[in-house]
């Protein structure tokens, strides 16, 4: 209980300079007021409410408190204190129930608890792909767990982290399908989207050697896959052909600089997803390979004119050919017939006119085409074959 | 109760003290940390300091002890640190703008200088960017824009390593590598005329295709008429007379039978045709 009371002693001495600061606030006494003597002898030191806080003056106390402190509820408690459990009277009424032999139940509650403490922080069950490091007291490292149950001394002697080393981790970059543009070698840009994927190889080093791990890692990425797509040409990187190329040595970049750093990752590999064209010179990207079917169809549409061109050609040709052989049997009989059959269908399907001696016939001529002629330009009816 | 408190109650006491007094001497320096310990403001001696090789668990992490009230630990970081620069414009050479992003890392080797002269990670990271900054537009303002753009800063970027870490070692921390995450144009006048010349590039490629699909299509054209040319001119060289009546033959069908219009024919009683009219002679 002595102890307890200097402790309460030092308390109050602490509360104390506590009072005091309350004297000093704007709703305390009026003893700081600049020309009025200081301590407890100044007029009206307990006449009367000095704010609405407080009770009026007059107190068990006497003049010498003027705001209630911390200390006065102390000093209210009875020299036991409020939590005593055999308090006296005043004190609260519960009391914890007491075991048959009339002991206290509470060495084997807190035994209970002890036990169930101990289980819960020095059994640890380490999932498979998951490793956990031990530190004391979250300070020195001990060691490292693989998958398993393990033992360990209670929290916080010795504390443990997992973290799971065989899942890939993926990062995509750039995150929310912003444009990241890259310059190439020949300086032009290309909207290029990657994931790294990487997993955790030493669980110590991870958690010791680096910073921030993770962004020096995407640091490092961006680092070599702009140095990788700087030695390509823009035509390379767009059509994919130095794709392959550029992952290989990015990631075998990367994993030179983590490892220098000790870094404890593993890059398990790099992705390239998207290689476009910047999206502000999209059309003309666009119109380069419409240009190319627009090439492609006109080399279409003169293979096909060309390919009629010779079949007519070859048909022409086997027809003359066919009939010179029947003409070469008989050509005097083969030309009559030709020139009969011909002129038949011809004169068939003509009017026809057959003027005797061959003289001028174009008084004769009701020609439709004359006689439009003739119309158009009345002031020239003469054609030129009239003089004939 | 009240007896067995009175009974060891200077025990109790004494506990309570040297818990107290053990509380405020123990400090415990995680791995991940080195503890300089200042005694009366001047640096006296490390915990955990970082060495290369030792493995962790022997490297002096965990419990160590200080006089109370008389000395501090101040935490300095054991790990790499980043150094991150922001973007500058870096003028090549050749009068060229261009927008670097660097980076460096280090790692703070001498804890008690670094607490001297530098206080504390973020102080010594004020300190060193603008040195980064400055070394770095010195260093790769001596090249011409296309060996910035280019991977080959080889050179360059050890320099930049070499003066920032002997820069830095005054602060007690050691610069393990610079390097340049990023060199991209500005935004402006100058990706504009990248991109201009990106468009420009594409139109001129194509328009040749276009031309070039023309000219493919012409030749195309004019091989087959050529060939025809050869097959009609093996076929009717065998007779040109023939041909030049059978053609005439075909023509007639094809003017008066399929051509457009009706026509009218006023033939003389002397023509071919009617030579049998005039009773066979010529």
């Amino acid at each position: 209980m002595r102890v307890f009371d200097g402790l309460r002693e030092r308390l109050g001495w602490a509360t104390k300079g506590l009072a005091m600061a309350g004297k000093n606030n704007p709703w305390g006494g009026g003893n700081d007021d600049p020309g009025e003597p200081k301590g407890e002898s100044g007029p009206g030191g307990d006449s009367g409410p000095r704010n609405p806080w407080l009770p009026g003056g007059g107190t068990g106390e006497g003049g010498k408190r003027r705001s209630a402190s911390i200390e006065d509820i102390f000093k209210n408690r009875g020299p036991e204190g409020p939590r005593r459990a055999g308090g006296g009277g005043g004190g609260p009424t519960f009391r914890i129930p007491e075991r048959p032999g009339g002991k206290s139940w509470l060495p084997i509650v807190f035994g209970a608890l002890g036990l169930i403490w101990l289980a819960a922080t020095s059994v640890h069950f380490v999932q498979p792909g998951e490793q956990a490091v031990v530190t004391w007291l979250g300070g020195k490292y001990s060691r490292t767990f693989d998958s398993g149950t393990n033992f360990t001394a209670p929290y916080p002697i010795q504390m443990v982290e997992k973290e799971n080393v065989t899942q890939i981790r993926s990062e995509s970059i750039p995150a929310n399908g912003q444009e990241k543009l890259i310059l190439t070698q020949d300086q032009n840009l290309v909207d290029l989207s990657y994931v790294i994927r990487w997993n955790i190889s030493d669980l110590t080093n991870y958690q010791f050697q680096l910073a921030n791990p993770r962004s020096a890692l995407l640091e490092i990425g961006e680092a070599a896959m702009r140095a990788a797509v700087a030695k390509q040409p823009l035509n390379v990187v767009l059509t994919g052909a130095g794709r392959a190329e550029i992952e290989q040595e990015v990631r075998e970049k990367m994993q030179d600089r983590l490892n220098a750093y000790r870094s404890g990752i593993t890059v398990q590999g790099i992705e390239i997803n998207k290689t476009d064209p910047p999206a502000r010179v999209e059309e003309a990207f666009k119109d380069v390979s419409s240009a190319q079917q627009d090439a492609d169809a006109a080399t279409n549409r003169a293979r096909a004119i060309a390919q009629q061109v010779l079949a007519r050609a070859q048909g022409d040709a086997t027809e003359f050919n066919n009939i010179y052989a029947e003409y070469r049997l008989a050509p005097e009989v083969t030309r009559r017939r030709l020139y009969y059959e011909t002129m038949e269908a011809v004169l068939s399907k003509t009017d026809k006119t057959i003027v005797e001696g061959g003289g001028n016939v174009m008084p004769f001529l009701p020609l439709p085409e004359v006689q439009r002629r003739a119309r158009d330009s009345v002031a020239q009816p003469a054609t030129p074959k009239q003089g004939q | 109760m009240d007896m067995t408190f009175q009974k060891y109650r200077m025990a109790l006491v004494a506990a309570a003290v040297a818990l107290v007094a053990l509380a405020s001497s123990v400090v415990i320096i995680p791995e991940t940390h080195q503890g300089v310990v200042i005694r009366t403001g001047q640096p006296d001696r490390i915990f955990n300091m970082f060495k290369p090789d030792v493995p962790f668990g022997q490297t002096g992490a965990g419990i160590n002890f200080r006089i109370p009230f008389v000395e501090e630990v101040q935490l300095v970081d054991r790990r790499v640190r980043d150094l991150d620069m922001e973007r500058t414009q870096v003028l090549s050479s050749d009068q060229q703008r261009l927008q670097v992003d660097a980076y460096a890392r280090y790692r703070i080797i001498d804890p008690k200088r670094f607490v001297e002269r530098a206080g504390t990670e973020s102080q010594l990271e004020a300190q060193l960017v603008p040195i980064l900054t400055s070394v770095l537009r010195q260093e790769l303002g001596r090249r011409p824009f296309a060996t910035m753009v280019s991977a080959e800063r080889g050179t360059a970027m050890t320099n930049i390593t070499k003066t920032l870490d002997a820069q830095a070692r005054q602060y007690g921390a050691q610069v393990l590598d610079v390097r340049i995450k990023a060199a991209d144009l500005p935004e402006g006048r100058p990706l504009d005329a990248a991109f201009t010349r990106m468009e420009t590039d594409r139109q001129e490629e194509a328009a040749t295709i276009r031309a070039a699909g023309q000219r493919d299509a012409q030749i195309i054209q004019a091989e087959a008429q050529a060939e025809a040319a050869r097959i009609y001119a093996e076929a009717y060289g065998k007779d040109p007379e023939f041909y030049d009546f059978y053609r005439a033959m075909q023509s007639y069908r094809q003017t008066f039978l399929n051509g457009e219009g009706s026509s009218a024919m006023v033939l003389s009683e002397d023509s071919e045709y009617f030579r049998q009219f005039r009773g066979g002679k010529k």
